[in-house]
């Protein structure tokens, strides 16, 4: 009981000054202590942190289509990029007024292929965000990169534009592989497009590689790894081959074609890649994500505490509060999927907003910082979870469910006076762990 | 083409007929069906017809005008036959044209065998059908009435008036093994045979060896045996004349007092219960006062007549005939098969025999999902409402939720019953890997007390006693025949012996096949024996077997554990001899069913305290999606929480989840 006690005086003195995101440590001054303290005031509410939000856009297109990927992506028939440009920036004031949210603390441009749009669509968006809501000078602008000769030309634009953080998707150092893949872009193409990057964005450069390829063995993942982290800069996101279901890559699997690593194997890549990042000094913060000098991702950081973000562009999702329209209540938002009608809808009504969930408070939006959170290794901190949940600390939803117990006693899930987390071998079983966790605290909510 | 047996009733009885009959029973329900018109129809022959109405009447050859005047129709000039073969050797196609030739039903390309069949029936090349008809047919200028039996039912007439059987053979496939047990059958029960060499219009034909073989296995001159084709109808006249030369006459009187046998029974929505029943002496009428020696109970006559093979109300029926009854009955149960009528006013002595057929076969049925429970029951109830011979026992199991627990008399009856269920009924069933019922000698004075009796039989593996409070335990037994080419019989002959069977004998029946006959456990045949007979032969073996009586055996229980604890309802009775490869099956099975998790599962087969075999699975040792972004949270936790409800659903062993399919995967029956 003495830790529970001992729990509840933490939450009592830190709620107030406890930053937002500890993903804030580089831009602290981008959040305000005004805005945290209404945040936290406000968390008797339904939607905690709404004076807040980061942007997300997506730019569909591209100019293939690779063989793993189900994204939401399109191979454009003609050039309406100014169309587009037009289209998101309407679609983001829209969203904007509709969230009310004083500021926008980090911005991401996804897709398909963002480095395909023009550095000039990109300038106008991040005018529209700063007309609509304040955005620090330091606030976090990344924009996903393919490392092509034609990416690479545009980076120093981009950089202009107000872009300070390439997200590079290398994928592999590999020809054949990135062949196989169906990416297009080579080796060479990758090494001096990470360059050019780390020239205008020193330290705020990260690299997308993928694991668990068509014949891919551990040793030679270890070696490519390697190389990698030699001209790497500050960040690294690793992610195992994912073969969906209606890609070319299934097709072939499915067939016999390729034949991808056995589990076993995949599972030892993924360890010795934590293994050797953090050898080269490089911090797993998520399960997919690793940084040196703390230069973690805060837009993906916002994701994973579950902060509010809105969502811009064909098929892109939101999590905010609408207060524009009076409502406080926090909605899951989905845009018109296909670019065309997605067009149509934005020069129509303004935005194209196709779903609107209205996440169900407060069980659904804890369900999300529950499955979200822990795939932080720094886990659901107390006053973290204070903010979303004030009528009952972690240890009275977790900690008194058996199974959640039998996790807490195996050592795969850690539960302490900072919080609830998952163990170095636990983080690796998340997905394993959280259908319990979701059932404690829905046992929790409604007993 | 190898087949599958019937699994015939004989258990040291001595009316082996009457309990055949038991088995063969379930063959004709599906005609009956729940059909809503009062035309409903009694026999599948009527389907052949081409209109359903009452109002169709068979075009008729002969007069049937004078037919029905049955008080008329001498004894002497009655024949009882029915025809055996083994599957798909033509019995129903050469009863089809007995019935065309004698006018009972219209010559058209409807009559071919090729209808409404059930996929247990064409997948099998049985006929799931009753074929009781009397037929009107006049040899050398008399008229004889040939009541053809479908089914060998005749135990009843063996001592009064032994009745005839024909015997059919494939003139390609020659004997098989369902062709020697129907034999012995008929032969024991000392039966007139008549052989009859079917298809003999193939171009393999080959009815000298087929005649050789009759000649050798059963000892009948080959002059006895009648080529035919039943398809081309050649030679099918000549069967019926040998019927009433050969047949002896029933030797029953009209002059008797009035008993008649009940030999099916089928159930209309309209009439109550349809008898068909058996005269033995004397005669009945519509507005009889009758009484059945089983229950005791009396009823009125309300219609009567013969079956041709449709209903043919008459006025009365008179001694050595056969027909149908409507008496008011309205439970199937109140006509049980073997039962004996009489005039109320003169009560008879109970003709012999009648013992309810024991279930030999058992299996677990479960409705897929507990919401379907009220519609499997209600599917269950219908079907056995016209199948008495399955017993129905309320069961319910942790994994499986709430079902019962059937039994069957063999293996083709539950096959039967479990496909009728499935697609008449469109029940959505998991069925268990069939069991047999074991006996146990208690040997504890207090023990045989409180049970009534020193043995006691063993269906659920729950209920298995103490080796210390046994003095032996028993497992049936049955004789299995089977018939295969010799190029086989090294493979056969270490399948048998795997199975812990016993050669009785071997004979080349011709020069090229041969016939073993085997004892076998019978839980060593009711799972998947038939079929891997069937694969090591490429479908050329046959088998067919018939029950035993039981042999000490011994018989101990095994248990599943899943990280040392037991599962209940993976428990199982087996023999010691075989216990090891059957724990390693059952290991491997739930291995390959059980979802890997945070740690590992040792999976065990226990007797006792002594693990007889493991499987490990081993944990997962990466699961956790790479990317989970903005736009993937909607579709993750989505899935989460399915599998968090799916947790739900799970069965709890130690901290194992272990998922219903698991359990599914592992008790059901092996598809083939």
């Amino acid at each position: 009981m003495t830790n529970v006690t001992m729990i509840k005086r933490v939450l009592f003195f830190k709620t107030i000054t406890v930053p937002f995101s500890s993903g804030s440590r580089r831009c602290s001054t981008r959040v305000s202590t005004g805005e945290l303290k209404a945040a936290v005031t406000e968390s008797a509410q339904p939607s905690p942190l709404s004076g807040e939000a980061s942007l997300y856009v997506h730019w569909p297109y591209c100019l293939r289509r690779c063989s793993y990927c189900n994204f939401n992506k399109y191979i454009p028939k003609a050039d309406n990029s100014s169309i587009m440009a037009d289209c998101l920036q309407r679609e983001t004031e829209t969203l904007l007024r509709l969230s009310q949210v004083s500021s926008i603390t980090s911005v991401f441009f996804g897709g398909g292929t963002p480095s395909l749009a023009h550095p000039s669509t990109i300038e106008k968006v991040l005018e529209s965000v700063s007309r609509h809501a304040s955005l620090a000078d330091s606030a976090e602008v990344t924009i996903e990169v393919n490392p092509t000769p034609v990416g690479m030309s545009r980076l120093e634009e981009f950089h202009r534009a107000g872009v300070n953080r390439f997200s590079i998707g290398v994928q592999s150092l590999q020809d054949k592989d990135l062949k196989l893949l169906g990416r297009d872009h080579n080796s060479q193409h990758a090494l001096r497009t990470l360059a050019e990057a780390r020239r205008l964005c020193p330290g705020r450069v990260s690299v997308d590689v993928m694991f668990g390829r068509p014949g891919q063995t551990l040793g030679s993942w270890e070696r490519e790894l390697s190389e990698l982290l030699r001209v790497c800069d500050d960040h690294v996101s690793l992610y195992q081959l994912t073969v969906e279901r209606g890609t070319a890559l299934f097709k072939q699997v499915e067939q016999g074609q390729l034949a991808l690593p056995a589990e076993e194997v995949m599972a030892a890549m993924y360890h010795s890649a934590r293994t050797l990042l953090l050898q080269h000094g490089f911090q797993q913060y998520e399960v997919s994500n690793f940084a040196r000098r703390n230069a973690v991702s805060h837009h993906n950081m916002n994701y994973w505490k579950g902060g509010q973000y809105i969502g811009v562009g064909p098929g892109a999702h939101g999590r905010f509060a609408p207060l524009g329209e009076g409502r406080a209540v926090r909605e899951a938002r989905v845009q018109t999927l296909e670019p065309d009608f997605w067009i149509q809808e934005v020069q129509h009504r303004g935005h194209a907003t196709r779903r609107r969930i209205p996440l169900p408070s407060p069980l659904g939006l804890l369900e999300e910082v529950l499955a979200m959170g822990l795939r932080l290794t720094e886990g659901i901190a107390h006053q973290h979870w204070h903010i979303f949940c004030p009528e009952a600390d972690l240890q009275t939803v977790f900690g008194t469910y058996p199974d959640v117990q039998n996790l807490l006693l195996s050592g795969h899930l850690i539960l302490d006076d900072r919080g609830l987390r998952c163990s170095w071998d636990g983080l690796a079983l998340l997905d394993g762990m959280l259908p319990t966790l979701l059932l404690a605290l829905e046992g929790h909510m409604s007993p | 083409m190898a087949t599958m047996a019937l699994s015939h009733l004989k258990q040291g009885s001595k009316t082996p007929w009457f309990r055949r009959i038991l088995e063969f029973k379930m063959y004709k329900r599906k005609i009956q069906g729940y059909s809503i018109t009062q035309t409903m129809l009694r026999h599948r022959w009527m389907k052949h017809l081409p209109v359903f109405s009452s109002s169709v009447q068979p075009i008729s050859t002969q007069s049937d005008k004078d037919a029905i005047d049955l008080s008329k129709f001498p004894v002497e000039r009655i024949r009882n036959f029915s025809i055996i073969a083994h599957i798909d050797h033509g019995k129903s196609t050469l009863a089809d044209r007995l019935l065309e030739i004698t006018g009972a039903i219209v010559t058209t390309e409807k009559n071919k065998q090729v209808l409404d069949k059930l996929q247990v029936e064409r997948e099998r090349g049985i006929t799931v059908k009753a074929q009781t008809a009397s037929l009107f047919y006049t040899h050398k200028g008399h008229r004889y009435l040939l009541n053809l039996i479908d089914t060998p039912v005749f135990y009843w007439i063996v001592d009064d008036c032994p009745p005839g059987v024909l015997l059919i053979v494939d003139a390609n496939q020659g004997i098989q093994a369902q062709t020697v047990a129907n034999f012995y059958l008929a032969f024991e029960a000392g039966l007139t045979i008549i052989p009859v060499i079917n298809k003999i219009d193939l171009k393999n034909a080959d009815p000298e060896r087929v005649e050789a073989q009759i000649e050798k296995v059963f000892d009948i001159p080959r002059e006895e045996c009648i080529r035919i084709s039943a398809k081309l109808g050649t030679n099918v006249d000549r069967v019926l004349q040998e019927v009433v030369e050969r047949v002896p006459a029933p030797t029953a009187s009209k002059d008797d007092v009035f008993k008649a046998l009940v030999f099916d029974s089928g159930f209309d929505h309209y009439r109550g219960v349809v008898a068909n029943v058996a005269v033995f002496g004397g005669r009945v009428r519509k507005g009889d006062r009758i009484a059945s020696a089983f229950l005791g109970k009396s009823y009125e006559v309300q219609e009567l007549g013969l079956l041709r093979p449709h209903e043919q109300p008459t006025d009365g029926l008179y001694a050595g005939q056969v027909g149908y009854m409507v008496a008011g009955m309205k439970d199937v149960k109140e006509a049980q098969i073997g039962d004996t009528l009489y005039h109320q006013q003169h009560p008879v002595d109970a003709l012999p025999g009648f013992k309810p057929a024991k279930a030999m076969v058992f299996a677990g049925m479960y409705p897929m999902d507990q919401s379907e429970y009220t519609n499997l029951r209600s599917a269950i109830d219908k079907l056995t409402l016209n199948d008495s011979s399955v017993t129905v026992q309320k069961d319910s199991s942790m994994a499986l939720g709430a079902g019962w627990r059937l039994g069957f008399l063999g293996l083709l009856h539950m096959e039967v019953f479990n496909q009728r269920l499935e697609q008449e009924y469109n029940a959505n069933v998991v069925v268990t890997a069939p069991t047999v019922p074991y006996k146990a000698r208690l040997s504890s004075a207090r023990l045989i007390k409180e049970h009534g009796s020193e043995e006691i039989t063993i269906v659920n593996p729950a209920q298995f006693p103490e080796r210390s409070v046994v003095s032996e335990y028993l497992e049936p037994m049955v004789v299995g025949t089977i018939l295969t080419p010799d190029t086989f019989t090294g493979q056969i002959m270490s399948l048998c012996l795997n199975r812990r069977a016993t050669q009785e004998n071997m004979l080349y029946i011709d020069e090229h096949r041969v016939m073993m006959k085997y004892i076998f456990p019978l839980n060593e045949i009711v799972v998947d024996f038939y079929d891997l007979l069937k694969s090591l032969s490429s479908g050329y073996a046959s088998f067919d077997y018939e029950n035993a009586g039981y042999q000490a055996a011994d018989l101990i229980k095994m248990d599943i554990l899943l990280n040392g604890k037991s599962v209940e309802e993976l428990t199982m009775i087996v023999h010691r001899q075989r216990a090891y490869s059957m724990g390693k099956a059952m290991c491997e099975r739930l291995k390959g069913s059980i979802p890997r998790q945070m740690f590992e599962i040792a999976v065990q087969a226990a007797i006792g305290s002594k693990v007889i075999a493991r499987e490990t699975i081993k944990p997962f040792r990466k699961n956790v999606l790479a990317k989970c972004y903005g736009g993937d949270i909607t579709r993750k936790l989505k899935l989460l929480k399915r599998q968090a409800e799916g947790k739900k659903k799970m069965r709890r062993i130690g901290n194992i989840d272990v998922p219903k399919d698991a359990f599914i995967n592992v008790l059901k029956r092996t598809d083939k």
